[in-house]
């Protein structure tokens, strides 16, 4: 609180070291998933593609950043008592905001989330930013931890979402106009970066890969995300949990 | 009836909202410490879903859809009006908890009122709508939901007691161990998908 006090006496740049503070400190130290354990909730589901996980990603990052920044411009105006619900209103606004968006511009992205769109209203990550730091500063500053949590969150759900489609599908980005094949067996039309099937050359070497369809499943997003946070915290011993 | 223990049994079990649909994991891997806090979070979510979903689907059918008391599409408004209404059924089991059980409602702290963001919850009310399930069913849903939600809640605390004495890596210490755990029960729970829920459906 005192950081805050300090930087009103001089001239703030649009973008000082709060702010980058602000930005990156979701993407390690304080993690949405790996750290805080929010938001976990809804969106690991549609992590076995990663087309679905960047959609719901910036979906996310939206919802985040600009939520922050309303509930930080009424912040002095929301009575203390009925908080929550005003809180809820701005997100679930717009969350139906996003909804339309998406139904009208990515149809078949549209139905593959079906109800994970509208699950980012209870996703805890937004309404924790609010709680713990929308209500008590400055919209701009607001605005940049709100983002910044969102892309903290949504780096995970597209770390876990290339593992899980690599590995399940032998595919990238799928489903997307970029779509990537990168190992399999052709078949007929489609074809292959690394055809297992092929008699010579590179894919001959591959015969034996098969696609690991535990990754499919949704325990494989359970087991991605306990091995990253293992990583992570034999790296940044700070965050061990010692109970 | 028989479809009505038919989803009951599938939602329970087979499609169970935590470990296949990763509903309500906030407060799963939070509250998941002790049995007891467990138990008890696990029975306020089977009543707040029980209870919340026919009122949805009340809400969905005769004032949101074309056919409606509005005669109007109003679907947009299907996110603020479930959200108000989950807000207030828990608004409402906090007040009846802190009467009857004082015990139970210091040992919940913050959860109770944390519910209303309980994605499965919400997620619950969602799905029903998708699904096209009519009154009965969703109660079912409902009821079976919460219940599986309640197993793997108590299964999961049961489980995480016990490994305190175990000597797991430190980094791999409390949450990365709750996740890969909550892994390997989605693959036994996966077992049940053996069950013919036609068997309890019986003859139409």
């Amino acid at each position: 609180m005192a950081e805050v006090k300090n930087v009103e006496e001089v001239k703030e740049p649009l973008f000082g070291k709060v702010e980058k503070k602000l930005m990156t400190d979701p993407l390690n130290d304080n993690n949405p998933i790996t750290v805080q354990v929010l938001g976990i909730c809804s969106a690991l589901a549609v992590t076995s593609l990663v087309y679905p996980s960047v959609v719901m990603s910036i979906a996310v990052i939206f919802v985040c950043g600009f939520s922050s920044l309303f509930t930080s411009l009424l912040r002095n105006a929301i009575p203390k008592a009925v908080r929550m619900i005003v809180q809820l209103v701005i997100i679930a606004t717009l969350v139906t905001l996003v909804e339309m968006a998406l139904k009208y511009f990515n149809y078949p992205v549209y139905k593959q989330l079906s109800v994970y769109i509208g699950l980012i209203i209870t996703n805890c990550i937004v309404m924790g930013r609010l709680e713990a730091f929308a209500m008590a500063n400055k919209p701009w500053r607001s605005f940049v931890d709100g983002i910044g949590n969102g892309v903290g969150y949504g780096a995970i759900l597209i770390a876990v979402g290339v593992v899980r489609e690599i590995f399940g599908k032998g595919t990238l980005f799928a489903g997307s106009p970029i779509e990537m094949k990168l190992i399999g067996a052709n078949a007929g039309k489609v074809e292959y970066m690394i055809n297992t099937a092929a008699e010579s050359g590179l894919g001959s070497w591959f015969g034996w890969y098969a696609n690991n369809n535990l990754m499919v499943l949704p325990a494989a997003a359970m087991f991605i995300i306990g091995i990253m946070i293992w990583i992570q915290r034999s790296y940044n011993t700070k965050l061990v949990d010692v109970s | 009836m028989g479809e009505f223990i038919n989803i009951f049994i599938k939602s329970a079990f087979i499609e169970n909202m935590v470990l296949a649909y990763f509903l309500g994991m906030c407060s799963y891997l939070a509250v998941s410490k002790s049995v007891n806090t467990a138990f008890g979070l696990g029975l306020a979510v089977i009543f707040v879903l029980g209870v919340t979903m026919p009122i949805n689907w009340l809400i969905n059918e005769y004032l949101l859809s074309e056919t409606g008391l509005f005669g109007q599409d109003l679907t947009f408004l299907r996110f603020i009006l479930f959200i108000a209404v989950i807000a207030s059924m828990v608004q409402l089991v906090e007040m009846v908890v802190e009467k009857f059980s004082p015990a139970l409602y210091s040992a919940l702290g913050i959860f109770l009122p944390l519910i209303t963001v309980n994605c499965a919850i919400l997620g619950g009310s969602l799905f029903m709508v998708s699904r096209e399930y009519n009154l009965s069913n969703s109660i079912a849903f409902g009821l079976g939901g919460g219940f599986g939600w309640f197993l793997a809640i108590i299964a999961i605390a049961a489980i995480r007691e016990k490994i305190r004495y175990s000597d797991v890596p430190p980094a791999l210490r409390g949450l990365g161990m709750a996740f890969i755990l909550t892994g390997l029960m989605g693959i036994a729970f996966m077992s049940l998908m053996g069950i013919d829920p036609a068997v309890f459906a019986g003859p139409k």
